[in-house]
C-alpha cells in the first residue's frame, strides 16, 4: 500500500483559532507543504505579523520571530541578512502590509531584499473587528465605512503586487486565490516559485493571496467564497503580476 | 595598543567594530551623521553589513531581527530620530534581545535643533517607549570613554539580554580627542560573544526557537513582567558606576553627566582654589542610577545639579538623597553650554560666598 497523502512536518499537530470558512488555515498548510517539499523546515525563519497570524509561533514547526505592526519586512531584512542561507518569509495581512508597512514593504523590495512575503488579503482587519484595510473595496462596508467605502473620503483599493512592479528589486510577484481546490493548487506553486526565487538568490518575491473573512463580512463560508469570486477578482486579478527571467 | 586622533561619532563606530559588532543600520540625522558614514566604509572592510534604512522606524526593526539571530548589531540617532524607535526598542526589550543603541542629543523637543543637548534624560532611563522596562544607559564625558563604552555596552547588553544606549551629545559626537584603540590581538571579553541558545537561526537539530512579545494571558504576562523586574533589580545591584572628583571632605556637591560634568570639573577646580570644599559626581551609568554614591554624605551641605536641560536627572539626584540634602539646579538647554564660570557663581552662591 503506497501513502498518497501523510501530515505536513512543517505544520504543528493543534487546534486553529480561525473563524469556520477563514482562509488562514489552508494558507499555513501551503506555505508549510512548500517548506517540506523543498527540505527546507530546518533553515526556515518565518515572521510574523500583528493581525489574526500573529500566532503563527503556535502553528509553524519552525523559527519565529514575531513583529511589531507593519515591521515584518525590516525585521526579514535584519534576519536575512545576517542568515543568508535561510529561507525567510513574511506572513502579513492586508492592513499590516499594505496600510501600516507600507514603507517597510516597499523598500524592502526596492533594496531587492531576498526575502517572501505571503501577503493575505481579505479586504479588511480582521483581528480588531472589521475595519476598514487600504485593499477593501469600492462601497464595501465595514465597521468604520458603515455606509459602505466612499472613495471621495476614504481613497481606492491598493493594488499591491501592480504597486511594486516597477521596483527592480523585486523579482517575483503574483497574486492568487485560497477559495477553491483548483486556485489552491496553483497559489501552492506560487508559493513554491518565490521561495525558490528568494533561495536562488534573485531578488524580493511577494505572493498575495485573496482569502474569505466570513465573520467580518458577516456571510457564511459557502457566500463568502461566492462574493470573493464576484467582487474581489474585478479589483485584484489572478495572476503572475512580475516574474524575472530565471524565477522557475 | 595604538593611539588616534579621532572624532567622537567615528569612536562609536571603532568601538562597536572592536567589540565584534557586525551590523549596523541607521538613518541620515544631525548631529551624529559621521556614526553611518564610518560604517558604511569600515563595515564591508570587517566583512559585516551596512544597510541606509529607510526610516529610523525600519532601521530599529532590523535590528531586532538580527539581534534575535544572536549577531551583535547597532543603530544610532538623535533626539527626533530615537523617539521613532521607541515601538522597536520597547518590543526588544521585552524580547529580552540584546542591541546597542547610540543617541548623540540634540535640542528638543520637537525639531528642535542640531546643537548639542541633554534633554533625553527622561527617555532614555525611564524607558521611553510603551510598557513596563528599562534600558541600560551608559553616559560617556570624553572620546576615549565613547570608544570604550560602546565595547562596554555589547558586552552589558549580552550579559543581561537587554538593550543599551550610549547617551552622549553633539558636542561629544563631534570633538576630536585622541584615543587608545583595544589591541585586537588580546583576548577581550568585550568582543567575545557568548553562546546564544535561544537565536533564531533555523531549527537545526533543535526544538524550534521563538521571539514573541505577545503573552495575551495575563498570568503570562504578569510573570514576564515580574521576570524582566528580577533582571533589572540584578542589573541595578551589579552595575551601577559613577565617577567621583573631590567628593571626600567636600560640604558641597556637583552632579552632572556627560559633557556638562567635564565642564563642572573645571568650576570645582576654580571654587577649590578659592578653598571652597566642594566636589563632583558624575554619574557614568545613568540607568541604573548610581544611588549608593548620593548615601552617607553626613558633611554635605547642598547639591548643585548641572545639565543641558531644564532639570531632568536632578529628579534622581532627589529621590537618591531622600530628601536629606537640598538639591539645587542650574541648566542650559537650547544647545548652549554651561559656563564654567556660571558654575563657579553657583557653587560660591550656596556656598555663602
Amino acid at each position: 500500500m503506497s501513502t498518497v497523502l501523510k501530515k505536513t512536518r512543517s505544520l504543528e499537530d493543534t487546534k486553529l483559532h480561525y473563524c469556520p470558512g477563514c482562509s488562514h488555515g489552508i494558507v499555513h498548510r501551503l506555505v508549510c507543504e512548500v517548506i517540506d517539499e523543498m527540505e527546507m523546515r530546518e533553515q526556515t525563519v518565518g515572521i510574523a505579523p500583528v493581525g489574526c497570524s500573529v500566532f503563527l509561533d503556535a502553528y509553524f514547526d519552525f523559527d519565529i520571530i514575531q513583529a511589531a505592526h507593519g515591521r515584518a519586512p525590516a525585521v526579514a531584512t535584519g534576519v536575512k541578512r545576517a542568515l543568508p542561507e535561510n529561507l525567510v518569509f513574511t506572513y502579513q495581512g492586508d492592513g499590516d502590509l499594505a496600510s501600516i508597512g507600507m514603507s517597510e514593504m516597499v523598500h524592502a523590495a526596492a533594496r531587492g531584499e531576498r526575502i517572501t512575503i505571503i501577503f493575505i488579503n481579505n479586504t479588511n482587519y480582521g483581528m480588531t473587528g472589521g475595519q476598514m484595510a487600504p485593499t477593501t473595496l469600492e462601497q464595501q462596508v465595514t465597521t468604520t465605512t458603515p455606509a459602505g467605502r466612499d472613495t471621495r473620503l476614504a481613497g481606492f483599493p491598493i493594488q499591491v503586487p501592480e504597486l511594486l512592479s516597477s521596483l527592480p528589486g523585486a523579482v517575483y510577484l503574483s497574486r492568487v486565490s485560497a477559495h477553491n481546490p483548483k486556485n489552491i493548487n496553483k497559489a501552492k506553486k506560487s508559493i513554491r516559485k518565490a521561495f525558490q526565487a528568494q533561495m536562488d538568490g534573485l531578488g524580493f518575491s511577494l505572493v498575495e493571496i485573496l482569502s474569505t473573512c466570513p465573520t467580518n463580512w458577516r456571510m457564511n463560508p459557502v457566500q463568502s467564497i461566492q462574493w470573493l469570486e464576484e467582487n474581489m477578482m474585478e479589483i485584484y486579478p489572478l495572476g503572475e503580476l512580475k516574474s524575472v527571467e530565471g524565477v522557475s | 595598543m595604538s593611539r588616534v586622533l579621532m572624532k567622537g561619532n567615528d569612536a562609536i563606530g571603532a568601538g562597536a567594530i572592536a567589540a565584534n559588532c557586525r551590523y549596523y543600520y541607521g538613518y541620515p540625522i544631525t548631529p551624529q551623521n559621521e556614526i553611518g558614514e564610518y560604517m558604511s566604509s569600515e563595515m564591508p572592510k570587517a566583512g559585516g553589513v551596512f544597510i541606509q534604512a529607510e526610516s529610523e522606524v525600519a532601521a530599529i526593526n532590523m535590528v531586532y531581527g538580527t539581534s534575535a539571530t544572536g549577531a551583535r548589531v547597532m543603530t544610532s540617532s538623535s533626539g527626533p530620530g530615537i523617539s521613532l524607535k521607541m515601538e522597536g526598542i520597547s518590543y526588544i526589550a521585552a524580547a529580552e534581545l540584546p542591541c546597542v543603541i547610540v543617541n548623540i542629543m540634540r535640542g528638543g523637543p520637537g525639531l528642535g535643533n542640531i546643537a548639542p543637548s541633554q534633554s533625553d534624560y527622561f527617555q532614555a532611563t525611564k524607558g521611553g517607549g510603551h510598557g513596563d522596562y528599562r534600558l541600560i544607559v551608559l553616559a560617556p564625558s570624553s572620546v576615549q570613554e565613547i570608544y570604550d563604552f560602546t565595547r562596554q555596552a555589547f558586552y552589558l547588553a549580552d550579559k543581561y539580554r537587554i538593550p543599551a544606549i550610549i547617551l552622549g551629545d553633539g558636542f561629544l559626537g563631534q570633538m576630536m580627542e585622541v584615543v587608545e584603540l583595544a589591541d585586537s590581538a588580546k583576548d577581550d571579553e568585550y568582543a567575545r560573544i557568548p553562546e546564544k541558545p535561544w537565536a533564531i537561526t533555523g531549527c537545526k537539530g533543535r526544538e524550534k526557537n521563538i521571539v514573541n512579545t505577545l503573552l495575551i494571558e495575563p498570568d503570562t504576562l504578569e510573570k514576564h513582567n515580574w521576570k524582566l523586574k528580577d533582571k533589572y533589580q540584578q542589573i541595578a545591584e551589579n552595575e551601577k558606576r559613577a565617577d567621583l572628583y573631590r567628593v571626600d571632605d567636600a560640604e558641597i556637591l556637583v552632579a552632572a553627566f556627560g559633557i556638562s560634568a567635564r565642564i563642572s570639573k573645571e568650576a570645582v577646580d576654580m571654587a577649590r582654589d578659592e578653598g571652597i570644599k566642594v566636589g563632583l559626581i558624575r554619574p557614568i551609568t545613568l540607568w541604573p542610577f548610581p544611588d549608593h554614591v548620593f548615601k552617607n554624605l553626613d558633611s554635605v551641605k547642598g547639591i548643585l545639579t548641572v545639565e543641558m536641560n531644564t532639570g531632568q536627572m536632578i529628579e534622581d539626584v532627589r529621590l537618591s538623597v531622600e530628601g536629606k540634602i537640598p538639591v539645587e539646579f542650574y541648566g542650559r538647554t537650547g544647545g548652549n553650554l554651561p559656563d564654567s564660570t556660571a558654575i563657579f557663581e553657583e557653587i560660591k552662591r550656596m556656598g555663602g560666598m
